[in-house]
């Protein structure tokens, strides 16, 4: 394999891996603020008890998978350097700005108050280890903002100049702050994030209720996923994800092409759900598609003409685009299944069913994996869409790499990367099984003075 | 504008040597002072609640440099592939050790973590220092300003060095064993007990060691890059430096007799401080100095990034560090004072 093939494989490769752990801590800092906060609101010392539980339960949960979004998080701020320095060099005078004020604003403030909530439960007030919680919450989110922008200025490039030495410099700080193509991709992506959390917290709530272990806290987990499952699915449809599609069409109508397999222009196109893209022949292959929907999506008309990948030259087309195509489908194709189950498990919740309802609690169970495959995919179909461009329209993929550093050298960190992430990701299944298995203590009656006070055993 | 980002820079990873130097060097000496269960548990506890945070200032510093000099990052980054990523490995295994011996009650497994807990700290610890030496003798840097070092040559400083010769091995042991004292006396400070007794101990034994190895350093430095001594004719002000680390190599054997723990402490935070402001003053107002005859020296001038860009920089960085620094110390004021005898964490 030559240098930019691997030095791209690289880069994917622990992205993606790094990903699976930040997308769940987004969405748990949220949850565990919210349940802080249903804890320090009640009278009722009973209720009190359980929410304080399961907010220490899910810390711990938090902390081990924080942890590894940490480690694995290190090696993506190294390689801007290590891997792509011609990257670096050309655009560091743009992206170093949300990369530094990433690390200034949010990692010192996740990293402070992740030591208190984690150890400070006795050593300061309610209130405080309540605010410790949403400081931790505000972090991480401030954090996925950063990297939103960064990403955001390669996919849609705004507030810069070029200068002769074809280094790039911001031109406005609040341009760049307030690229339009950041902000939707930042909603939809935290909406996904959300997502991922709450999936997760229902789907122990509904092993422990299948176990039939931990019940009281099966019960608070899946109501809490669910009701945050619905709010985040309908947010990941419609507004986020329908407005950063209609914003898409407008600047990368290639990638669009590509994402629907639209090969040739066509006024009232239409939306394929499924389907094989064949790009010699530029068919899609064996295609299940609905008249019209994709005009009427992406321009409110059904008749509108939706540009195909034959108005933009061969050289300009996303390189892998079976893959974009792929990724596309199954992030579009989970979001839905997603809305449809927690809606499904929003009206048994509703009507007092739920936590009987076996039938439902082994699909919300075995879903959990699932967000993580819809946000990677999303964010493939955001990566490959941008290519062949590095910085959409300004510099290309194959220009941006380490020219000094040979291929032979990458596949050996490659190798070693591959190395260690697999033995990760077993101590991150022990750790978090044993965690779940483990659950949360139940609350006992304190034999203490007043005979009413509850505490944990 | 130049100069500000290039001392911001300086401090940051000041900072980090400090902060995060302390928990190395916990690391570093883990094994031999911390023999029983209980004094483990203990030795872990003391920096459970801050090793994440001090570790951030080295991801933040290394932010900063991206943002303040792209060319230098891009260049040093790529030029330094391979102990970075060996440095990034090293990480992974260090941080997953805390992390992992605190979930664990398994006996086999927490005496593995304790031993990649401290070989990583060890490790980390001389590759920083030999981190920083390759720095200050210079890379052989090429027309376009890129270069590749291999991870070892024929030993020799010159104009075709390895990440490894004999200067930037010094550099690794001096920054081993002065990290080494630096934990030693940071759990002197945060624990009682036999503990607290082998760290005062062991910090005794080392002082003479970082002391004669230091000293070492002066004109090692000097031969290896003569043009490190400029900055100092220049400016009579960059001699504070050095004054000020043999001040508190004075400070730190004084309190150490005298069994003065915050003292000697302290002492060993000036120590680090001076030793990285006097290596920074050597080298401004180069960042990157170039060996042999091709390349020229990476300047502050001309790694800079675009005006708007630093200046809007100092803005928000100096908000944002003040935070920082506000949060860093209100932990480590919540956790002031020993570690309990019995301790029990979030789960921990």
């Amino acid at each position: 394999m030559d240098a930019l093939t691997l030095h791209r494989i690289h880069f994917a490769f622990t992205i993606t891996y790094h990903y699976l752990f930040p997308q769940l801590t987004m969405g748990l800092a949220l949850l565990i603020f919210v349940m802080k906060l249903i804890a320090l609101r009640t009278n009722d010392p009973a209720q009190r008890e359980r929410y304080d539980e399961a907010s220490r339960f899910w810390a711990r949960i938090f902390a081990i998978n924080f942890v590894l979004g940490v480690v694995t998080g290190i090696p993506m701020e190294f390689q801007f350097g290590t891997n792509w320095s011609e990257f670096s060099r050309r655009t560091g005078g743009v992206i170093g700005q949300p990369l530094a004020m990433e690390g200034v604003f949010s990692f010192f403030l996740e990293s402070a108050f992740l030591g208190l909530l984690m150890f400070g439960e006795k050593r300061i007030s309610r209130k405080l280890h309540t605010l410790s919680a949403f400081m931790v919450f505000l972090g991480s989110w401030i954090s996925g903002f950063f990297i939103i922008v960064t990403d955001a200025w390669m996919q849609h490039p705004v507030a810069y100049q070029q200068l002769p030495n074809g280094t790039f410099e911001v031109t406005s700080f609040w341009g760049l702050m307030m690229n339009p193509w950041a902000w939707l991709q930042y909603a939809h992506n935290m909406s996904g994030a959300v997502i991922t959390g709450a999936f997760v917290m229902a789907a122990t709530g509904a092993l422990y209720l299948l176990q039939r272990k931990h019940e009281e806290y099966g019960r608070l987990f899946l109501k809490v996923g669910v009701v945050a499952g619905i709010a985040s699915c309908i947010a990941q449809i419609f507004p986020t994800g329908d407005l950063h599609g209609k914003y898409m069409a407008r600047h990368q109508p290639a990638a669009v092409a590509g994402m629907e397999g639209l090969f040739h222009s066509t006024p009232g196109a239409p939306i394929v759900l499924m389907g094989q893209p064949d790009v010699e022949k530029q068919t899609i292959d064996n295609p299940l598609a609905v008249n019209k929907v994709l005009s009427f999506l992406i321009y409110g008309t059904t008749a509108a003409e939706v540009k195909g990948l034959d108005q933009f030259p061969q050289d300009q087309w996303p390189s892998a685009l079976p893959l974009l195509f792929y990724s596309y489908h199954i992030m579009a194709g989970l979001g839905t299944y997603f809305a449809g189950l927690m809606i499904l498990a929003g009206f048994l919740l509703w009507r007092g069913h739920i936590y009987h309802a076996r039938w439902l609690l082994w699909p919300i169970l075995l879903s959990f994996p699932l967000p993580y495959i819809a946000n990677t995919a999303g964010w493939m179909t955001a990566e490959l869409g941008r290519q062949p461009w590095l910085v959409y329209g300004l510099m290309r993929t194959s220009e941006g790499y380490s020219k000094h550093v040979g291929p032979g050298t990458s596949l050996f960190t490659l190798l070693g990367f591959l190395g260690m992430y697999s033995v990760l990701s077993i101590l991150w299944i022990v750790l978090v099984y044993t965690a779940i298995q483990k659950g949360p203590k139940a609350p006992v009656v304190d034999e203490g003075h007043d005979g009413h006070t509850l505490t944990t055993a | 504008m130049g100069t500000i980002w290039f001392w911001i820079v300086a401090a940051m990873l000041t900072i980090y040597v400090v902060l995060d130097g302390f928990d190395l060097g916990v690391g570093i000496v883990y094994l031999i002072v911390a023999r029983t269960e209980q004094d483990r548990r203990k030795a872990m506890h003391a920096i459970g609640p801050v090793w994440d945070g001090n570790e951030v200032w080295l991801i933040a510093g290394g932010g900063t440099l991206f943002f303040a000099f792209p060319l230098l990052y891009a260049s040093s980054f790529s030029g330094f592939y391979l102990p970075l990523t060996i440095v990034l490995w090293l990480l992974i295994v260090r941080g997953l050790s805390i992390e992992l011996r605190a979930h664990t009650h398994d006996s086999v497994f927490m005496s593995l973590f304790d031993t990649t807990f401290a070989l990583s700290s060890l490790i980390l610890a001389v590759f920083f220092g030999a981190a920083l030496a390759n720095v200050i003798r210079g890379v052989p840097l090429g027309a376009d300003n890129y270069f590749f070092l291999p991870l070892w040559t024929n030993w020799r400083t010159g104009p075709n060095p390895g990440i490894l010769d004999w200067y930037t091995v010094l550099g690794g042991l001096l920054a081993a064993v002065a990290l080494a004292m630096h934990g030693l006396l940071y759990l002197a400070l945060k624990t009682r007990g036999a503990l607290n007794e082998k760290s005062v101990a062991w910090a005794k034994k080392a002082l003479p060691i970082v002391a004669i190895l230091t000293l070492a350093s002066v004109p090692a430095t000097v031969i290896a890059r003569p043009a490190s001594l400029m900055h100092y004719q220049e400016h009579g002000l960059a001699w504070l430096a050095p004054a000020m680390v043999v001040v508190s190599l004075i400070t730190i054997a004084i309190s150490l007799a005298r069994g003065w723990e915050w003292r000697a402490f302290i002492g060993s935070c000036t120590y680090l401080a001076a030793m990285l402001v006097g290596a920074a003053a050597g080298l401004f107002p180069v960042v990157l100095p170039s060996v042999g005859t091709e390349g020229q020296s990476i300047t502050i001038d001309r790694a800079l990034a675009g005006p708007h860009a630093v200046r809007v920089g100092l803005i928000w960085w100096t908000f944002g560090i003040l935070l920082a620094l506000g949060y860093t110390v209100t932990v480590y004021w919540l956790f002031r004072g020993k570690v309990p005898e019995h301790t029990e964490g979030y789960g921990h």
